[in-house]
């Protein structure tokens, strides 16, 4: 971060966050490269399995603190698979649980200071909407053959419409894993890259920094809410495309 | 290096979009996600349903518990209450009995003290009256003596007859 010492006060470099670097020193980064992505998808995993498996651990009647999150997460997304999706998405719950788990707690470890957000990036957003795409899609024609294409011919319209609808329906349909990589990506990069140009005026302003510091609050608490609103975001649109493969019939 | 990887940054721009950086995340992501599926399909969410299923049973036999117990208080209120208007019932039974037993009791000593006081009254009035007879046939004599006597101190001669006869007549009056 000090290398641009050159260009005057101002060094801020909000973007230098999300960059992939290798863990263990090098320049390469390979596929199988162990990267601060591994490490923070580590600790994803790793939170995962505090929350969810040692925190349940007592198995109490009188759940402790820990456990009461984990089963407020669990009964959260349940209720919504259930509610969105349907009783037969319910089959669905665990895939759409790891969904869930890993995007808001990736957000979360993300909100660290000197943190790197693996969900503010669109290969990972990319990869988990696409899985979310392709998964409904073939499910949708596993579970209903050639019927599902009646998703895009809306039979309540007017017959004139249909096909205009139909293309309508078509593009939008192929368009949501771009929304739904996206959205979750540019929340949590462009929320980060704020807070960091905050923070660089912070360090160039002196006396006044207090004001950038209280920017960085308010914007920090803004991210908190973000962070679990877009996994909740994810997470119900993955149930209602779920809904979509199992009830195509509009 | 870090310089050189920062200029590398500078010029993609976004490291968003360093395509070479895909295959890495890529890989470390599906890791991660199977990794996180299978701690929760095989551990976590089975044991937080059972946790929750239990809890759900332990809710629902505690109700049930109580809702015995609760009948089970109704219970025992009501048969208090039968206890306590069975004692009043018997309460009142027992002064009811006792104001008969009382009442037969009192009505008797009245009758006995009536009589008695009749019976005294009577006798009373017997003794009254031989008093009252005796009083006049003492005044009678009384008189008759009297009267002997006054005749007798007049010079007259007593005619024990007409003292008789006139004393009576006297007396009756």
């Amino acid at each position: 971060m000090a290398t641009e010492g050159g260009e005057g006060g101002f060094a801020i470099h909000p973007m230098d966050q999300f960059i992939v670097t290798p863990l263990f020193g090098g320049d390469v980064v390979r596929w199988y490269t162990p990267t601060n992505v591994t490490l923070w998808m580590g600790l994803t995993v790793l939170a995962v399995v505090a929350l969810l498996v040692v925190g349940t651990r007592g198995r109490a009647i009188v759940p402790t603190r820990v456990q009461s999150i984990a089963e407020l997460a669990y009964g959260f997304v349940y209720q919504m698979v259930e509610d969105v999706a349907g009783k037969d998405g319910v089959k669905y719950f665990p895939y759409i649980m790891t969904l869930f788990m890993f995007i808001v707690l990736a957000n979360f470890l993300g909100l660290l200071p000197m943190a790197f957000t693996t969900t503010s990036h669109i290969a990972v957003t990319g990869i988990l909407a696409m899985a979310v795409f392709l998964s409904v899609t073939v499910l949708g024609f596993v579970l209903h053959g050639a019927k599902f294409l009646s998703l895009f011919w809306i039979s309540s319209a007017p017959l004139a419409l249909r096909p205009v609808l139909a293309l309508i329906e078509l593009i939008s349909y192929f368009v949501r894993p771009v929304s739904h990589s996206i959205r979750l990506a540019g929340n949590m990069m462009a929320g980060h890259a704020v807070i960091k140009v905050f923070a660089g005026f912070a360090g160039a302003l002196g006396a006044a920094s207090v004001i950038p510091v209280v920017a960085i609050t308010a914007v920090y608490g803004l991210e908190v809410l973000v962070a679990f609103i877009q996994a909740y975001v994810f997470t119900i649109l993955t149930c209602v495309y779920l809904k979509d493969a199992l009830h195509p019939h509009h | 290096m870090a310089t050189e990887t920062h200029g590398v940054e500078k010029a993609v721009g976004m490291p968003q979009l360093d395509i070479s950086t895909f295959s890495n995340q890529i890989f470390w992501l599906v890791v991660a996600l199977v990794a996180i599926y299978l701690i929760l399909s095989r551990s976590a969410l089975p044991r937080i349903a059972s946790v929750l299923a239990e809890r759900r049973g332990t809710i629902t036999n505690d109700i049930a518990a109580a809702e015995e117990l609760k009948l089970k208080a109704a219970e025992a209120e009501r048969a208090y209450e039968q206890a306590l208007a069975d004692a009043r019932a018997e309460a009142g039974r027992i002064i009811a009995k006792a104001k008969a037993e009382i009442q037969v009791e009192l009505d008797a000593a009245l009758a006995r003290a009536d009589a008695e006081i009749a019976a005294k009254s009577t006798e009373s009035e017997k003794r009254i009256a031989e008093i009252r007879d005796g009083a006049m046939q003492t005044v009678a004599e009384v008189a008759r003596d009297t009267a002997g006597a006054i005749v007798a101190s007049l010079g007259g001669k007593a005619d024990n007859a007409a003292i008789e006869a006139a004393v009576s007549e006297w007396v009756k009056a």
